[in-house]
């Protein structure tokens, strides 16, 4: 899982039929010192996350794990959203 | 999941079976600015993508398998929605 900026979201009205209803946020991973920390990317929704919120997510086959039983074709879902961090 | 640009279509007569009937489509992943990242894929088309639009492309060979309709076909994208708007906070 990794660290990641809310920085926008995707609107897409045709799509897979799996994703009807699902939102598709844009994703800036961030480092630990909160700046940018790779490529964007798009991910699913699965816990009610907006933009500017930070948020972790998971990428792979288990991206469609929250939507069980459903099978949405994904492969980053957005699965927590972080109220703070500390790195000692 | 990436956005990406359909720049073109491959025909392939000779393929795997599991691969029978599929739309096979050259992408462009884009930025977010819409300038060209990275290197272009073939992706399987679920929903009826056509050349000159911008899409949604998944990279992960189960989620994949899933747009196909098909389980245990050899591929590892797919294009799983047509973008119609990109409304982001530029961070950099």
């Amino acid at each position: 899982m990794q660290l990641a900026r809310v920085i926008g979201e995707v609107v897409a009205t045709m799509k897979d039929a799996n994703l009807t209803g699902v939102k598709l946020l844009i994703l800036q991973p961030i480092a630990p010192d909160g700046n940018p920390a790779g490529r964007t990317l798009v991910a699913l929704d699965s816990v009610g996350a907006g933009t500017g919120e930070q948020v972790f997510f998971v990428r792979g086959r288990e991206a469609a794990f929250p939507f069980y039983p459903a099978e949405p074709p994904t492969d980053a879902t957005i699965v927590g959203i972080v109220d703070h961090w500390h790195v000692p | 999941m990436q956005i990406a640009r359909v720049i073109g279509t491959v025909v392939a007569t000779q393929k795997n079976r599991k691969l029978e009937g599929a739309k096979l489509l050259l992408v462009q992943p884009l930025a977010l600015a819409g300038t060209p990242r990275g290197t272009v894929l073939i992706a399987v088309d679920g929903v009826g993508a056509g050349v000159g639009e911008r899409v949604l492309v998944v990279i992960e060979g189960k989620a994949a398998g899933d747009a196909l309709g098909r389980k245990g076909a050899a591929v590892d994208a797919a294009i799983i929605g047509i973008v119609d708007a990109v409304d982001y906070t530029d961070t950099e």
